[in-house]
């Protein structure tokens, strides 16, 4: 195995920082708008026929949708394994919301309507909003605290990932003033989806209820948005390297220096051209309300995909080369340079990755081909096998 | 590190571990007897196969999707709960588990939406594709998942790097060629298929006895007591196969599982049953099998296995040498790149044993200040709980031979007696149906507890890979999943059974007419009738 070499460290490294991204944003538009509709369900939906229209939508797709989510959990593991160590047992309570409620929501879709009760079903339609609104609303929360740096540190004998302090309390410190704000960008974005989603798969009342919440949901989502840039620039210091910046050392975040100080917007006056993941942001939310209260279909979910894509883009740009700064030791955070896999591990999944990511993006998008089309009552009557 | 905080999370993970493995089973089988019945249908063109596919397919969604939301706690708990595992052995055990994602469940999982939406939206050799795309993508699945595990039992293709303090992979397809992982593997899968056939075999006979969907009923026990005879004996074998590689890679756990206290002379006997004792480091009214165990573990005569208190002695050696190895470690962690070259010689030449100093970190903070009385404890620390483990895989290897039986009388009232099926036998098939769940539990149980106390054999302790959460943290989850996972279990039996009553609904018109014409066929004598539809 020599012919890894042939590719840097510091490039796999990038590339890697670079997938990490791909996954992020490949789940935030394929589930995130499983998650926006989930969230959108009771309130969309009146009767029984209208939610199972709703549902049906999304009934044969976020099983494929959801695997973004896991796969991103493995590529985490595989590439930057230290980062999946200690995000994962420091958001321990956190994430166990999310698994509780990501479970509920396969249970949900598959179960809901095997049984003819109706509070049966009015139950597990709750479910399903839940198990669209949690997630949706804590991943934005974990974000907002990644960008305030997270209180771990790592021993420096055995590089033992601690997170000390109390259960609740460390849940309920997650739950700080800019993290419930980076928080609400996140579920108003993903019901922004959601509602773009709806309006393309579904016709008459269902889909004016959607295009007119996701309007306002696309407002909020600007608002916080600029919000937390705002918030970001003038109340939170950033984090920096100490001198020297070794790109191709060993992953071991104890081996660099730094700081805490300065902004995070310093990003922007280093590498001016970041600033259009922001651009694409507001663009792509402007341009997707404007397709909902307008009624258009196709082009509001691409537009909304392009918002997206811009602010979770915008999170990681600024950040870079950090991914998980802290705050009680911040030499022991982790960046691009310090926290990945090794170099031959880097490479073989990026063979794994050019090999099998065109695959699933040509399958995948077959399958959203021969779905093509609007879900309607009469199709809900003629398949068995609907939600 | 608190005893309690890691007997809580082997807790948790035992539990939500076995909690998805009920479920995966009968996904890895039930996905390929669905697509043989589809194959059936689309040569043949006869409705009732298409019928029963539609029957199948709705049990194997009622199953599948818990497999796939438990399976979402697996993907996360390596990092919530064994955050220094996770650190420590991620750049090796981090890629299958991608792979796994990338090659296999999402294949798996974005067909399986068409498979049940996509009847009319497609022709019916498409569809075909479509449901064997979904099993094939479990199958794969399950065989990134084992290569996964396989390192853990066997971690080949990797080294410790002392400056990022972990294991990194040095080749990348001797992980995935361990042999541990191969023979795992379709030791897993033909479980899989076993506890699939089993459950069609049963719900099928449960029709007969009942006189509903006789139609289908055997034609399904046709297809489960066929394939299931072939699984049943690639269960047995692989399983052997298991037990051969143990005898050079975890000489440990096979001598816990033989309740082997002291090495015997070569070819060692087999334990058939007997009561082990720790204590006395004896086995009580054991019956014997002359040979039984030489042939089994090492294919030869002349070969010997060691025994519980032989392994114990070499543990301890390598504790001692382990100790030189994390002195070396920790001169190297400070000095970094001024450490002298000979202290990096002796890191090398001990690194292997580093693992073992690691277990006296249960005893004492600095393993270079044990006692000799610790060290003495640690190695016997590396004996697994070895009455448990005698047992349950004596049950499982007899399970696994009770299938065997089951499937060939099946196969030969099928094949030879006109598909004709005595009420005592139907009612054992209804009531072995959870047999092949509690075989492949305990072989799961047999595997990790086995290795205890390791979670990679050799190579990191379990009691140092926890996650250094608070009790609260641990109790408040694992009160969750319990609750949670019990109310889930409720409501899926419950679907079950209503949809086993209910029997199959869909396209019953057509299948019924075609089903006349075809009695009418085999009846008449007119050869005009004759060719079948």
């Amino acid at each position: 195995m020599i012919l890894h070499e042939f590719m840097t460290f510091e490039v796999l490294r990038v590339i890697w920082w670079l997938l990490l991204g791909v996954l992020l944003i490949g789940f935030a538009l394929t589930d995130g708008f499983d998650m926006g509709v989930g969230a959108l369900l009771p309130f969309v939906g009146k009767t029984d026929t209208e939610r199972r229209i709703v549902i049906n939508t999304i009934g044969p797709v976020w099983e494929g949708n959801q695997v973004w989510f896991i796969l991103g959990g493995g590529a985490i593991f595989a590439a930057w394994p230290i980062l999946y160590a200690v995000s994962f047992s420091g958001f321990y309570l956190a994430m166990f919301l999310v698994l509780a409620a990501l479970i509920l929501r396969p249970v949900g879709f598959k179960y809901r309507s095997k049984r003819e009760s109706a509070r049966w079903r009015n139950n597990w339609d709750w479910a399903l909003f839940v198990g669209g609104a949690v997630p949706a609303l804590i991943f934005g929360v974990a974000v907002g605290n990644v960008l305030q740096g997270v209180p771990f540190h790592i021993t420096p004998d055995l590089l033992m990932p601690r997170y000390d302090g109390n259960a609740i309390l460390k849940l309920l410190g997650l739950l700080n003033p800019y993290a419930l704000l980076a928080g609400v960008v996140s579920l108003s974005m993903l019901l922004m989806h959601g509602a773009a989603w709806l309006g393309l798969k579904t016709e008459g009342v269902v889909q004016q209820r959607a295009q007119s919440i996701g309007t306002i949901a696309g407002i909020v989502a600007a608002v916080t948005y600029a919000l937390a840039g705002l918030w970001l620039a003038f109340g939170i210091d950033g984090f920096q390297i100490v001198g020297e910046v070794v790109k191709d050392g060993p992953s071991n975040p104890l081996y660099s220096e730094v700081t805490r100080g300065g902004s995070w917007m310093q990003a922007y006056s280093d590498r001016p051209w970041i600033a259009i993941a922001p651009v694409m942001a507001f663009v792509g939310i402007a341009m997707a309300v404007m397709g909902l209260r307008k009624g258009k279909e196709v082009s509001t979910l691409l537009w909304s995909k392009l918002g997206i894509t811009g602010i979770i883009s915008s999170v990681g740009l600024t950040m870079f080369p950090f991914i998980l700064p802290s705050t009680v030791d911040p030499n022991s955070s982790l960046t691009v340079w310090d926290s990945s896999s090794s170099h031959l591990t880097l490479f073989v999944m990026l063979i794994c990755a050019i090999i099998f990511m065109p695959i699933i993006l040509a399958y995948t998008s077959w399958v959203y081909k021969v779905l093509w089309g609007k879900v309607t009552e009469d199709e809900l009557d003629s398949n068995a096998q609907s939600y | 590190m608190e005893f309690g905080l890691v007997e809580l999370s082997r807790l948790q993970f035992a539990m939500t571990a076995m909690y998805h493995f009920l479920f995966v089973p009968l996904t890895l089988g039930l996905s390929i007897i669905v697509a043989i019945m589809e194959t059936v249908y689309v040569m043949t063109g006869r409705p009732i196969w298409r019928q029963m596919t539609k029957f199948w397919a709705t049990l194997f969604g009622i199953n599948f999707v818990l497999g796939v939301a438990t399976g979402i706690t697996m993907e996360f708990q390596f990092g919530m709960n064994w955050s220094y595992y996770s650190h420590y052995v991620g750049d090796i055990f981090g890629a299958p588990l991608a792979i796994e994602g990338l090659m296999a469940f999402f294949m798996e999982a974005t067909f399986v939406g068409l498979m049940f939406f996509g009847w009319d939206k497609m022709s019916k050799v498409a569809h075909m594709i479509v449901t064997w795309l979904v099993a094939i993508g479990s199958n794969f699945s399950a065989l990134w998942i084992l290569i996964a595990n396989g390192w853990m039992q066997n971690p080949v293709g990797a080294e410790f790097n002392p400056d990022t303090m972990r294991m990194e992979m040095t080749n990348f397809f001797e992980v995935v060629f361990n042999e541990v992982a191969q023979a795992k593997f379709v030791h897993t899968v033909s479980a899989g298929y076993v506890t699939a056939s089993v459950f069609v075999l049963g719900v099928s006979a449960w029709y007969l006895l009942k006189g509903r969907h006789t139609e289908l009923a055997r034609r399904s026990i046709a297809i489960a007591a066929a394939f299931g005879l072939a699984s049943a004996f690639s269960v047995v074998i692989l399983g052997d196969e298991s037990g051969y590689n143990a005898t050079h890679t975890q000489k440990m756990k096979l001598a816990a599982i033989e309740g082997m206290w002291e090495t015997q002379d070569a070819p060692a006997s087999f334990t058939l049953v007997g009561i082990p004792d720790r204590e006395a480091r004896e086995t009580h009214y054991a019956i014997h099998i002359p040979y039984a165990m030489g042939l089994i573990g090492t294919r030869s005569l002349t070969q010997e296995i060691p025994g519980v208190d032989q392994l114990v002695a070499e543990a301890g050696e390598k504790i001692r040498s382990g100790i030189i190895a994390y002195d070396a470690l920790m001169t190297i962690r400070t000095e970094r790149d001024a450490t002298p070259a000979e202290v990096r010689a002796t890191f090398e030449e001990h690194s292997a044993d580093l693992g073992f100093a690691m277990l006296l970190k249960r005893y004492v903070e600095d393993p270079r200040q044990a006692t000799d009385e610790q060290i003495a404890m640690a190695a016997d620390d590396t004996v697994p709980g070895v009455g448990p483990l005698f047992w349950a895989f004596r049950i499982m290897v007899g399970l696994g031979f009770s299938f065997i039986a089951v499937m060939l009388y099946f196969f030969y009232r099928t094949s030879f007696k006109g598909m004709q099926y005595p009420r005592w036998a139907l009612r054992a098939a209804v009531i072995i149906i959870p047999a092949p769940w509690i075989a492949a539990e305990l072989g799961w149980f047999v595997a990790e507890f086995g290795r205890q106390p390791w979670t990679v054999d050799g190579v990191l302790p379990t009691a140092l890979s926890a996650s250094h959460l608070s009790i609260t943290d641990l109790l408040i989850t694992l009160a969750g999943f319990v609750i949670f996972y019990s109310v889930l279990f409720v409501i899926e039996m419950s679907l079950m059974i209503k949809y086993i009553k209910k029997g199959p609904f869909m396209d019953v018109e057509e299948t019924d007419a075609w089903m006349e014409r075809h009695a009418a066929r085999l009846s008449s004598n007119d050869p005009a009738l004759k060719p079948a539809e």
